[in-house]
This record gives C-alpha cells, structure tokens and sequence, in this order.
C-alpha cells in the first residue's frame, strides 16, 4: 500500500504529534507514506470565489505530483483534506478554472482532477480494513468512553467529500470500536468548532465549543478524539483539561504499540 | 387497390406552428393508394369529423389516415367517424405528428420531413389493413377491492349500496386503515374515529360487502370484466366463526413485548390480540412470530381462556379463489422513516416524534390514556416544535421531491389542539411554505396563528439536539434573518407520506403502472384520474397520489361510480386487435403459451391438411375472447406461426420500408 502523504504545515509546527502519531501507525500497518517533495501549503481556507484562481495553485501542485508518481494522495489534517479535495474537483469539473491553472502553471497537459485524494481515515477503512485493525491491535482501548468529533471540514459540502453521513457519521467510532474502546454517541459531533472565529470573534468560539464539550460530557465522553488540528486547539482550549482532545491517530498507535498512557 | 384519404390536422398551432402542414398534403398526394388528402385546423371537432364522413363517401375511400395527436388521445374518436361513415374502424391508422413530431421539434423544415415520413409509415400499414370484427365478452358482476382504509371502505360502500357484490381484501386484521389512527380530522375537529367506524360497522354488515382482513392477494389472472383473483386468508390461529371478541385472550397473553402497531409502537400489546376496540370484525389474531406456544410449545393460555373455544393452533393459511369484473386499487400510504435525517434526532430521542406517533399521544384509546407527556420521561412539555416538510419537496435524496400535501393543515390541527386542550404550552411551527387551498382550510391555519396564538416561523430546522435532559432546537427564521435557538421539550416531525410498500406488488400482478414516486399511474392525469392504464383497474384514494380525507372520499366515491359503469354493461366489447396462430407453420413447441400474461393460449392436437399431405400435428390455439393483444406471442414464437391481427409482421414491416424508403 504506496501513497503520497501531505502533512501541511500544521503538522509540522503546532500538531507534529498527529504526524508523528499517524506515520507510526501506518508502518504498523504495512501502509508507506511518502511524503509529497517540495510541498507547500494548501492555501488554509477554500477559496469560495470562483475566479479565485492562484488560491487554489498550491493544491494543485501537491495534486499534480501524485499524478506523476501514480499514486493517492493521503492528507490528514481536515483543513488541507478539505482544501485540496474541493480544489480536485474543481480541476475535474470547471473547465475553465482548469485551463487558467494550467497556464499559471505553465502545463502542456491541464490538471483535470486525476488524482484520488483519501483522507488517512479512509485508507484506514477502505485499504487496511477496520478488521485488520482490530487484529493488529495489542493494547485495546478497553472501556475507555469516547467522543469521536468529526467537526464540518470533512462533512461538507458531502456531494464532494464523500466522506460520511453528514449527518450521523460513523467511521471514527467504528474505528474506535477496532480499537476495542467503548464510543459514546453526542449530538453535537458533526458540528463547528468555530474555526479561526477563535481569533476574530473569541466569544463565539467560547459558545460553540462549550456546547460541543458539554453534549460530549453529557453522553458519558470521557475523552474526545479528531483529526484536525484546529479543532484540536480549539477544544481542548475551553475544555480547560477536564476533557482530554486526542488526535485520533494518538489512539491508534497507542493501541497498536502500547506504552503512551493516553485516555 | 385500396382508396386512402389523408387527413392531416393543425391541431391549432400545436402541430400547424412547427409542421408545414399544406406541404405534408401534397407530399402523401403523391404516395400510392392515396386517392383524396387535406388539412383542417380541428380534425377531431364535428366539422372536422364531417370532413372526413363526406370524403368516404365522395370518393369512396377505404382507409384513412389521420395525421394528427397521439391515437391515446383520438384513435376511438376516429374510428367511430369512420364507423359512421360505414368503414371497418379497424381501416383507420392514426399518424402521431404532434407528441412524436411537433412538440418535441422547432425547426419547421425538419419537423414537415418527419411528419411526411410518419405519414408514409402510416399510408404503407393502411394499404396492408384488413377490416376486423370485435367479439364480446360477459362481465362478471363482482368487485375487489384491495385495501380496507376509508378509500376501499368508501368504494365499496358504494358499489355495494348500486347492488353489486364487491370484496374487500385488508392485510391488517381489522379494516381502518390510517384513518382509524388519527385522533381529529381537520378543518371540523371531528373525532377520526366517530366518524370512521359506523362506516366500518356498515361495510361489516352490508349484505353485498364480504370482508377479507388479515389476508392478501395473492395472484390476478384475466382482464376487464373477468379476472380471476386468489386470495390468501392467513391463519388468525383463531376461528372466526366461534370467536367473540370478548378479549378474555388478549388480556391473559403472558407475551406482552410485541410492538403495538395501532400506536405505532409507543406501548405493547399481547402475542393474541384486537387491534382496537372498534375493530372490524371483532376478532382476536395470533401473531405468531412472538407468541409462545409458536415459539415453545409451551403456552395455550388462551386456548383455556377461551370459553368460546375458538383458538385453532393448527390452523393454516387458506386460498380462495374468485372472479371479479373489475378491481379497485386502495392500498394507502405509510410515513417514511424520518431516521434517515439525522440533524432531527428521531431515533436517537424519545422525544422526538413523527406527526402519526403525535396523533396517537393525543389520543384518549392512545398509549397515555390522552395525556399529553414527553414519551422520554413522562413529564408534562412547556413547549413543542412543529417540524414542516420532513422529507417532502426534498431532493437531497433522502426524501420525496413531492409536496405530501396534507401535513400544513395536520400541523395547524396539531397546534390548535395542544393550545386548545393545554394553553400553558407553547406552540412553534417552522414550515418552508404554509399550503392550504381547500374548503375553509385556510381559515383553519389562520385561527391557529391568529386564535391560539401558534409561532410560525418561516425557515427550516438545521438540528435537534439533547441537552439537560431537554432538546434544543437550532432553526433559521428567515422573515427576520436570523438564528433561532430553542428549547422544546417534544420535536414533532411532519415526515413525508409515501405508497404503501405492498402496492408494487400487486400493481405488478394487475400490470398497472406506477410512476416514479411509487404511487399509482392515472389513465390521463386530468381527464381519467380514477382509472389505471390497464382496463378494469381503478384507483381510489392515497395509492394515486397524496390527499386528505375529503378528498379521499370524493375520489373513493368517483372511482365506486366508474365499477358500477362497468358493472352494469351486459357484454364488453373486445379488442379485436388479437393472436391467431397458423397451425401449418406452428411447430408446437409452447414458447407462446408461456409468455402470454392471460392464459389465452392452449395446445390441441389437430388434424391438418398440408399442402395435400394430411398429418396430425400438436397447435396454438389463440383464446380471442381472453387475447388482449399484447403481442408478446409474436415475438416469442420461433418459426413465425403466430400473428397479431392489426399488427402484422407484414404490417410493421411496411411500416419500417416506408420509414426507411
């Protein structure tokens, strides 16, 4: 199982333990992760304009190089997934902000959406299989009561994501079932953590999240797991440590090679 | 040689604004056998018609063509003006240059090139036309009807009170249907039930109504006016005869976990039971997927109970088999799930309910006695939000495109009851449009608005949440451009209605069409909407479409008058477009007998004389009475026996050459 990774920048400064988490499981798991060379940021947020043009060149580039190796693109943290699945099909299905890529690129052959971009959550379920996890697993999660948060990011908009049921999404507590943990159902698991409104509108944020922590708690969570950094940072800011947020792939390799102590 | 008329039609401008007609005229001049062709602006009005008549006889033609609508529309109209005018109807081909020309074309040159071609198509059938004659059927003057809701019961109310037998074959054990369910109907708040059962009780007692509940249709052979129907009487477990629906049984059913269906699952009822005390007829059920003696063997405290002495554990399914002239589709509706919209919660609260599970809360023979509480804990709710167009006018996928039509004015009932019977809870509806075109209807929703002070809110709800044991509810007001947070303590989902499942089944054993919604297809959409395509099929109430209650009635009662319009005729005339087999070319071999959906092909052994050598041979013989003409012996037989009088081979190739000249 060959693919390219794209970390992006998160990764490597504030959340360098859901790289480092998520590249150790996968050698457990027999999945090789190159990480694409010379990346560069994903460009963060979505450009919603749709003449938005250079916004979206630097996901293309990570996109093209897959194409050139022949090889998925894995991603991981939810922004750059995000980003770099709506700007694929963006290549794949508007002609005309394919063509203007490719002259800004200056590409003899436009970029039209060829690379299948998976989230490492989906490799994880569709490539390894669920089942292979949960035999593979040495030091089951047993008991342990946890909120998966999936937040909107990987969601929405679903017709492009295809991730999951927008609405009552599953993977992540299958995968903690694998894992031999116990996973609590909260309502408030699909919704935003607030995103950057953190920087620009702090109240906000604080009203979101809290409701997030509390459905969570409410349900019986005992700790939460995400794949994303900024609701990562986001929630476990105003849970004020009463209830732990993971990287979901901190679980995942604790489970598979014991010893951090987590949850 | 044969003397053709071609009568090409403007049909205003529906074919004129898109066909040159004057140039189709001349252009069918020229084919042979073609002896007189014109044009007129209305080919089917009288003078229309006169045009033609005159013609025949004029110039003493033998065929017409007719270039005109679809033959659905006229083709009848055409042949009796060429009966009138005493041609065989069946000299008459109708050439479709408005459905399959005109409208689904805008340039004119090409449009005039296709009309000229089907024109040709339809000239090169006539020449090879032979003049048919139509045999006559008996009718058999008994009804079914499948389905015993208020649409079924009405139907048959009413083709029984004109004096014909009719049955009503119900899957429940009791006939009720939906209605039975609903605690008040709208605008009149009148209880459902009080109105509902003495129609119930008469349907029972009616002496030309037979009642077959707790049963289903189990296969449909024949056509208008003889269909043959069996029928399958599943085992009660209890003799109908001898039981007196005393209840004794019931209440002593040690097996008491079952799902009550009457309440939609809110409580439980025993492995024996009555569905509702006005259940008709009045007689217990085993269900024996939960009752103990079906599952041990151990048990039979009923049977002890009993004194009547009408519990049969051995009894078994039993098929009867009966002959109809004409069959009523009622099949009805159910709501859809509404789990599939996971930002509502159903499923995940017990406070969240769909609109039926609510009628049934407010019921007094519901599963709290009436009492209005949160299913979740009992409590008395502070405030209740009404959820409009829960899976209607959806096309995300999850739900129906359509509008269900009646959840605006249940919804406006719902809230005018709860503020009615509770002033100290508050209402909130949140619907996308508010519907309400019908009788004193509009000024129902208003006195819910205006009188019982119900908040209505334009918008949808985004989701329904549980927080502190309460459920918040997160909606967009959109008159005001705004986010709604609310707490509630019920959600009330207005999910959408849909067919009930078991209709596409037996729409496919009576060859009736459903369209893409499931629901049952009319004969025309405005003109014919209470008859199926299929001749001798009718519809009557929710399975054609969605409707309320008065509206079910009207059609019930319309659909009633179209059986006892068949009903009455003495003979029916046959189509004469039938199958006829030509025994010197059949080789036997019963590849038609199979594929024939009536059951009009039999196999004799006959003596035949071929071509002066005399043999014995095992031939199709086409039943003309039960052929319907469907074709499909055609194309099945191998060694080109068998025919289609009106549709030759020779005919359709014809066609296919002028086509293709």
């Amino acid at each position: 199982m060959n693919y390219y990774y794209y970390p992006g920048c998160t990764l490597k400064t504030k959340a360098k333990a859901l790289d480092a988490s998520a590249r150790a499981a996968a050698e457990c798991l027999g999945v090789t992760l190159t990480e694409v060379p010379e990346w560069q940021c994903c460009g963060a947020v979505y450009p919603m304009a749709q003449d938005e043009v250079a916004a979206r060149l630097s996901a293309v580039r990570a996109l093209l190089a897959a194409r050139e190796a022949g090889v998925p693109l894995v991603t991981l943290c939810s922004a750059c997934h995000h980003v770099i699945k709506r700007v694929n099909a963006d290549m794949a299905k508007n002609p005309d902000l394919r063509q203007k890529a490719a002259n800004y690129l200056g590409l003899s052959t436009p970029y039209a959406g060829e690379t299948k971009v998976l989230h490492y959550l989906e490799v994880l379920k569709n490539d390894v299989g669920f089942e292979t996890i949960k035999q593979q697993v040495k030091h089951p999660l047993t008991g342990q009561k946890i909120g998966a948060y999936y937040g909107c990011l990987l969601l929405r908009p679903a017709d492009v994501m295809q991730f999951d049921d927008p609405e009552s999404p599953t993977m992540l507590e299958d995968l903690l079932r694998a894992l031999g943990a116990a996973p609590v159902d909260y309502d408030q698991k699909n919704e935003c953590c607030a995103g950057y409104l953190s920087l620009t509108d702090p109240a906000a944020a604080s009203r979101r999240t809290r409701a997030i922590l509390t459905s969570a708690r409410e349900a019986g969570a005992e700790a939460l797991v995400t794949a994303c950094p900024l609701c990562q940072y986001n929630l476990s800011r105003h849970s004020g440590g009463s209830l732990p947020v993971y990287y979901v792939t901190e679980l995942l390799e604790a489970a598979l090679k014991g010893g951090n102590g987590h949850a | 040689m044969q003397k053709i008329g071609v009568f090409v039609c403007w049909c205003g401008s529906n074919i004129a604004g898109t066909v040159d007609v004057g140039r189709v005229v001349e252009a069918v001049r020229q084919e042979p056998g073609v002896a007189f062709a014109a044009d007129y602006q209305y080919m089917c009005s009288d003078s229309g018609q006169n045009l033609i008549k005159s013609a025949v006889k004029e110039h003493g033609l033998t065929g017409i063509v007719v270039c005109s609508c679809s033959p659905r529309m006229h083709e009848a109209t055409f042949k009796k003006t060429a009966a009138a005018a005493g041609l065989n109807p069946y000299m008459v081909e109708i050439a479709n240059i408005r459905e399959h020309c005109s409208w689904i074309h805008k340039n004119m040159e090409e449009a005039t090139e296709k009309a000229i071609v089907l024109a040709r198509a339809a000239i090169a059938k006539v020449l090879k036309d032979a003049p048919l004659t139509s045999g006559t059927t008996e009718v058999t003057k008994r009804a079914l009807v499948i389905g015993g809701g208020i649409a079924g019961i009405q139907t048959a109310l009413d083709i029984a009170e004109a004096g014909f037998a009719v049955d009503i074959v119900e899957k429940q054990p009791t006939i009720g249907g939906r209605m039975a369910q609903l605690d008040k109907t709208f605008p009149t708040l009148d209880c459902s039930a009080c109105i509902l059962t003495p129609k119930m009780v008469d349907a029972g007692a009616n002496e030309n109504i037979e009642l077959f509940t707790y049963s289903e249709v189990e296969s449909v052979k024949g056509f208008v006016g003889n269909f043959t129907v069996t029928i399958r009487k599943k085992a009660r477990s209890v003799r109908a005869d001898l039981c007196t629906g005393c209840g004794e049984c019931t209440e002593k059913c040690p097996s008491r976990k079952t799902k009550n269906e009457f309440n939609m699952g809110m409580d439980t009822r025993g492995a024996i039971y009555i569905p509702y005390a006005q259940a008709v007829p009045k007689i217990a059920v085993i269900d024996r997927e939960h009752c103990l003696h079906f599952k041990t063997g151990k048990c039979g405290l009923c049977e002890r109970t009993c004194s009547a002495k009408a519990i049969d554990f051995a009894q078994e399914d039993e098929l009867v088999t009966r002959n109809y002239g004409a069959i009523v589709m009622a099949t009805g509706f159910q709501m859809i799930d509404p789990s599939g919209f996971g930002e509502f919660g159903y499923g995940k609260s017990k406070d969240v309910l769909t609109s039926l599970e609510f009628e049934r809360l407010m019921n007094a023979a519901g599963p709290t006695g009436g009492h209005l509480v949160c299913p979740s804990d009992g409590r008395h709710p502070k405030h209740i939000v009404f959820i409009q167009c829960v899976g209607s006018r959806d096309t995300s996928g999850c739900g129906k495109p359509y509008c269900s039509k009646i959840c605006c004015m249940y919804t406006a009932k719902h809230a005018i009851l709860v503020r009615d019977k509770y002033p100290d809870v508050s209402v909130t509806v949140f619907y996308i449009d508010v519907r309400t075109p019908g009788k004193n209807f509009d000024e129902f929703y208003r006195r819910a608005v205006e009188e019982y002070g119900v908040q209505y809110v334009k918008g949808m709800v985004g989701k329904v949440t549980r927080e502190g044991g309460r459920l918040k509810v997160q909606g967009s007001d959109l008159l005001n451009d705004r986010q709604l947070h609310l707490e509630a303590d019920m959600v009330v989902l207005a999910a959408a209605i849909e067919p009930d499942p078991t209709a596409r089944s037996v729409a496919s054993m009576l060859t009736a069409s459903i369209d893409t919604n499931g629901f049952m297809t009319e004969a025309h959409p405005k003109l014919r909407p209470v008859e199926s395509p299929t001749a001798g099929v009718f519809l009557s109430g929710v399975c054609q479409g969605p409707k309320d209650i008065p509206e079910t009635v009207a059609q019930a009662s319309a659909c009633a008058a179209k059986v006892i319009g068949l009903l009455c005729k003495q003979k029916l005339v046959n189509n004469a477009c039938v199958a006829s087999s030509d025994p010197l070319l059949c080789n036997g071999c019963s590849s038609c007998e199979k594929v024939c959906p009536y059951g009009a092909i039999t196999y004799e052994e006959r003596e035949l004389n071929d071509k002066g050598v005399r043999r014995t041979a095992r031939v199709a013989v086409v039943n003309e009475a039960v052929c319907q003409g469907c074709g499909a012996c055609t194309v099945a037989c191998p060694s080109g026996a068998m025919d289609l009088k009106g549709f030759t081979n020779q005919q359709i190739m014809a066609e296919v050459d002028a086509i293709c000249r």
